[in-house]
């Protein structure tokens, strides 16, 4: 694995773990790794926090970047939102993720 | 029936610059959108986000853009049918296209750009099981007519402006016989104006604020009698209520496009892409509902792509006329009468 490298742990709505490898030089945020492996992501307002097609469930421990006005206003209008409820769009790859454990949210957003 | 020579579903960004096209080799152009304003995507959901990648602009609000693209189409006088959505299309013997709305209002033209974006807007429905069976019977997600809740008991859902903003309206203007506020957050997020408001009006008890809650379920006859309200802590309630108005914004699909016989590929329309044309003569498909292999959803992107199609459609709609390039700093821009 190159540096610039990290692996992120998707577990999809079936419940099968997908193990990604994500670059951490190309500005790049969760939903558009999952896009980029064909995971079932729709991102569908491309990354702006302003839907919530990319909603996701942390499930290790890592300690995320507070999460920005706008996130927090999608997610109040959110369906199936729970305390570990982020969007995947608002995840930045970069080293502290590394490993991160994350789970799709049912869609219907 | 109104009569035009391109027929452009959609009014966002890309069918709007295609009206200028259009417009330079001296094609009308009538739009269609099921938004109540121009804009698409750009005013319905991010208006006051900036833009970089437009050329010659480094920075441009969404909002500002629509207007900027409005006031180039404009010497066109392009025709607008609004807040309706596109439904069906009908072939007639003469080669023409026959676009009708869900509102009924008939459209004729030679050529169709579908220039539908996500699609067409609708309401977010939240996961509540028999939602369904209730709509029209007592759950509606957009309020139309606020006189039928006159003496009723209403339950509204959600947390942002629309939600606030009518509980407000059906409050004050003494309509609602007895309202409840139900959302998942102990706060709002809407505009402070509109909170403040809401909670005075609790503290008075005109609204009923039920917080860290949400409707989990529906009751009734055929009819809505009354909703489940599930709070944070595991507890429930039954409220009883004539009407459930959840307002959770609302969301694009592809909706009626699916079902008319274009070929369909990961919810986008499939093109040629020598001039954006679909498998059905006279259809094409510009912008970011079409697909193609090396396809980007850049509303650059779709400003070529509505260029390209309307020479196609030129040949089409005048196959015996020459058509040459003209450039605009040679000519000008000649608009309509």
């Amino acid at each position: 694995m190159s540096d610039n490298t990290v692996i992120i742990h998707i577990i999809d709505r079936e419940g099968v773990q997908h193990d990604l490898e994500a670059p951490t030089d190309m500005n790049m945020n969760v939903m558009e790794v999952c896009r980029s492996y064909e995971l079932p992501v729709e991102g569908r307002c491309g990354g702006m926090a302003m839907c919530a097609t990319c909603m996701c469930y942390l499930e290790s421990d890592h300690e995320l970047p507070e999460q920005s006005d706008s996130e927090l206003d999608m997610l109040d209008e959110a369906f199936f939102v729970e305390d570990n409820s982020r969007l995947g769009c608002q995840i930045h790859i970069n080293d502290d993720i590394d490993g991160i454990v994350l789970r799709l949210a049912p869609e219907g957003n | 029936m109104i009569e035009t020579d391109i027929i452009i579903i959609g009014a966002g960004p890309v069918g709007l610059f295609t009206v200028f096209e259009a417009g330079l080799v001296k094609l009308k152009c009538h739009l269609i959108d099921s938004l109540p304003q121009p804009g698409g995507q750009l005013t319905e959901i991010y208006p006051k986000k900036p833009i970089y990648d437009i050329p010659g602009y480094p920075e441009v609000m969404a909002g500002e853009l629509v207007d900027k693209l409005l006031e180039q189409a404009s010497p066109f006088k392009p025709g607008f049918t609004l807040g309706e959505s596109a439904v069906t299309i009908e072939e007639t013997d003469d080669d023409q296209f026959i676009v009708t709305t869900n509102k009924g209002t008939e459209h004729k033209a030679p050529v169709i750009m579908i220039a539908g974006g996500l699609g067409v807007f609708e309401p977010r429905k939240p996961p509540v099981e028999k939602l369904a069976d209730y709509e029209e019977n007592g759950v509606e997600y957009i309020i139309r007519d606020p006189n039928i809740y006159q003496g009723k008991r209403v339950v509204v859902a959600g947390g942002g402006d629309s939600a606030l903003d009518w509980s407000i309206y059906l409050v004050e203007n003494n309509i609602a016989k007895e309202l409840s506020l139900v959302h998942r957050r102990s706060s709002f997020r809407g505009h402070l104006d509109s909170v403040q408001k809401v909670m005075d009006l609790a503290d008075k008890g005109d609204i009923q604020l039920i917080t860290e809650a949400e409707v989990v379920g529906l009751n009734g006859n055929g009819v809505l009698n009354s909703v489940e309200i599930k709070h944070k802590d595991g507890s429930q309630i039954t409220k009883e209520t004539d009407h459930f108005i959840p307002l959770f914004g609302l969301k694009p699909t592809l909706g009626p496009i699916a079902t008319w016989g274009l070929e369909i590929e990961k919810n986008a329309i499939k093109v040629d892409t020598r001039d954006y044309s679909t498998n059905r003569p006279g259809i094409y498909a510009i912008g970011d509902v079409n697909t193609y292999e090396g396809k980007l959803k850049l509303i650059l992107c779709g400003f070529h792509e509505g260029t390209i199609a309307v020479q196609s459609a030129f040949a089409r709609i005048h196959p015996d006329k020459k058509n040459v390039l003209k450039y605009t700093t040679v000519n000008g821009v000649n608009g309509f009468e």
